[in-house]
């Protein structure tokens, strides 16, 4: 029935979808690989102990970018401390408490909500409510607390998964041996998704490091000459300092830029780097 | 000992559920704090103004057109972007690459999810405006064609892990069927995986969709920020301002409590509300497509 030439086709159009789909995946993969490189290369000459120890001089066009540096490691740890115990909590509840029932629905929908809420709109609410109805200022205080209500949902729908990847058996079976309930969820459950957990809360920690739009209005200092001393003092931030000299700052050298754009991506990439690895050896090594 | 046991779990037995809830209660506050704030702006300005196609806060106009056709142009180009290379590369990945090859492509994909949106806007500004000024001959490089491009990117990630999963979660058994009545890969992929996948793929689409209007720092660097109404095709190669650009521009310089303070956040509301809308979209086609496939197993 069916014509030689009509099967030659057919197998032609599969060859050139798969180019074609080949050449998409390229394109979509390459421009990642090219601003990598051409961040590195860039700004690699900027980069000097002066650089990453001194502080800004000559409103901002000499010295080094200290006080963004430590800024940026205060409000991932700000954002560390509110979102990590909270985010693992919700996501045991979710595995091992919850039953499917509406609120169980309505609590995961809230949750996909948290997480499509845009960026500046999580700024606008951390000004409201901690900035200014809390009365906390503009502060590291605001700022990590916005960004960890940001963190949330990305670090309890990974670590309900990674809790979810362990075999009931486990529970049941550690039930049985006369372990009470929490017990069984400390000992066995949290220990055994412990690598999966990890890696969604860096993941998490990651996305909080590079925001700009949410500290804007609630904690971040267009310019600091010392660094901050209490979680109540406004903070600079490496994202939001390459917002200000890219677009803000007139005659601002160039490498400098660079320089700070390198900065920031070696610290999310190296967490990136480090919840990959965290995640491929967990699941290299694991047994069930 | 046996007593002190049953009260430390009954108390993290409690902390554990309340956290659980915190969810809800956190989108209930950001709703209740963007109402508080942005809900005076009905009563200081007038639906006329509001509704005009002047946004010019120091002369009092604040008129939110031309900011929501901004946001609607730069998306429907990202959009244009990231739904064919997203799809594409999630129907790359998951049914014809190699293992190695998608072993190396999924974490740097994941990478580009990763990558700070303001040094993205960064090199817009320095690398990519440039060259788009004098490719396409423009009078200016910072134009929401340029939004669209890099917003493209940023939602990329986000389409592609999403429709991977749903491309993951159809069954062995249905390809295999399709091969073995004499399909190609090719016409299986089409035919077979894809439309089985689809209520999956929408999810995906609508959740880059949304990922793109929410952007904020990319398009405030690289769209030029002027904010004049977008309707037509040419629109797309000049400047525009965004929903998002503009709470972020302005929120820094305006006296607490002042109309324009309320009227930001009032655009702050219809950005949570269109949020709201695609996500739970997009979540109810995920569960209507989980009915859908319970009725056919049963």
């Amino acid at each position: 029935m069916m014509k030689p030439t009509f099967s030659l086709n057919r197998h032609l159009v599969q060859r050139l979808g798969f180019a074609g789909l080949t050449v998409m995946a390229f394109l979509t993969v390459l421009p990642i690989v090219a601003v990598v490189v051409y961040i590195v290369v860039q700004g690699a000459p900027a980069i000097s102990w002066e650089f990453l120890s001194g502080f800004p001089r000559g409103g901002m066009r000499e010295g080094g970018i200290l006080p963004a540096i430590i800024g940026t490691l205060y409000l991932t740890i700000g954002t560390a401390i509110f979102s990590v115990p909270l985010g693992i909590a919700a996501a045991i509840y979710l595995s091992e408490y919850a039953a499917d029932t509406p609120l169980t629905r309505t609590i995961r929908i809230a949750i996909i909500n948290l997480a499509g809420i845009p960026s500046v709109v999580y700024g606008l609410f951390g000004l409201g409510l901690f900035v200014l109805f809390l009365r906390f200022g503009t502060s590291i205080l605001a700022a990590s607390l916005t960004l960890s209500i940001m963190t949330l949902p990305v670090i309890i729908s990974t670590a309900e998964e990674a809790l979810r990847s362990v075999p009931q058996a486990f529970r049941t079976v550690s039930i049985s041996l006369g372990a009470t309930r929490w017990q069984t969820i400390r000992r066995i459950v949290l220990k055994e998704a412990l690598p999966g957990i990890i890696t969604g809360v860096i993941l998490g920690l990651e996305r909080a490091a590079g925001e700009t739009a949410p500290i804007l209005f609630t904690g971040a200092a267009f310019f600091l000459p010392r660094l901050p001393g209490s979680p109540f003092d406004a903070t600079m931030a490496l994202p939001y300092h390459l917002f200000v000299i890219s677009t803000q700052v007139p005659e601002m050298p160039i490498q400098i830029q660079y320089g700070t754009a390198l900065v920031l991506l070696v610290f999310v990439l190296t967490m990136n780097v480090i919840a990959t690895f965290i995640r491929s050896r967990a699941r290299a090594k694991r047994q069930w | 000992m046996e007593k002190s046991l049953n009260w430390r779990e009954f108390v993290i037995t409690r902390a554990i559920k309340a956290s659980g809830y915190s969810a809800i209660v956190f989108v209930l506050l950001i709703f209740v704090f963007l109402m508080r704030e942005g809900l005076p702006a009905l009563g200081e300005v007038e639906a006329g103004n509001l509704l005009s196609i002047r946004w010019y806060p120091i002369e009092e106009m604040f008129g939110i057109l031309p900011l929501i056709t901004g946001s609607i142009i730069v998306t429907i180009g990202a959009a244009l972007i990231a739904v064919p290379f997203g799809i594409g590369t999630a129907v790359f990945i998951s049914e014809i690459a190699p293992r190695w090859v998608r072993e190396i492509l999924k974490p740097l994909v994941e990478l580009l999810g990763g990558l700070p949106s303001v040094v993205l806007g960064f090199l817009g500004i320095l690398v990519l405006s440039p060259f788009l000024r004098v490719f396409l001959d423009l009078p200016t490089g910072l134009t929401a064609f340029t939004g669209s491009l890099l917003l493209g990117g940023i939602a990329v990630p986000t389409v592609v892990s999403v429709a991977e999963d749903a491309l993951d979660a159809v069954p062995r058994a249905y390809r295999e069927g399709a091969w073995a009545l004499g399909a190609t890969r090719w016409q299986t992929i089409w035919r077979v995986t894809l439309p089985a996948a689809r209520s999956g793929v929408l999810t995906a689409v609508m959740l880059g969709i949304g990922r793109a209007i929410g952007e904020t720092m990319t398009v405030m660097m690289v769209t030029g920020n002027a904010p004049v109404l977008a309707l037509k095709l040419g629109s797309l190669f000049s400047p525009v301002r965004t929903m998002t650009a503009t709470i972020a521009a302005e929120m820094g310089e305006v006296a607490n409590g002042s109309t324009h303070y309320h009227v930001l956040f009032f655009i702050g509301i219809v950005l949570f509300l269109i949020s709201l809308g695609v996500n739970i979209a997009a979540s109810s086609v995920v569960f209507r497509a989980k009915k859908r496939a319970e009725r056919i197993l049963s």
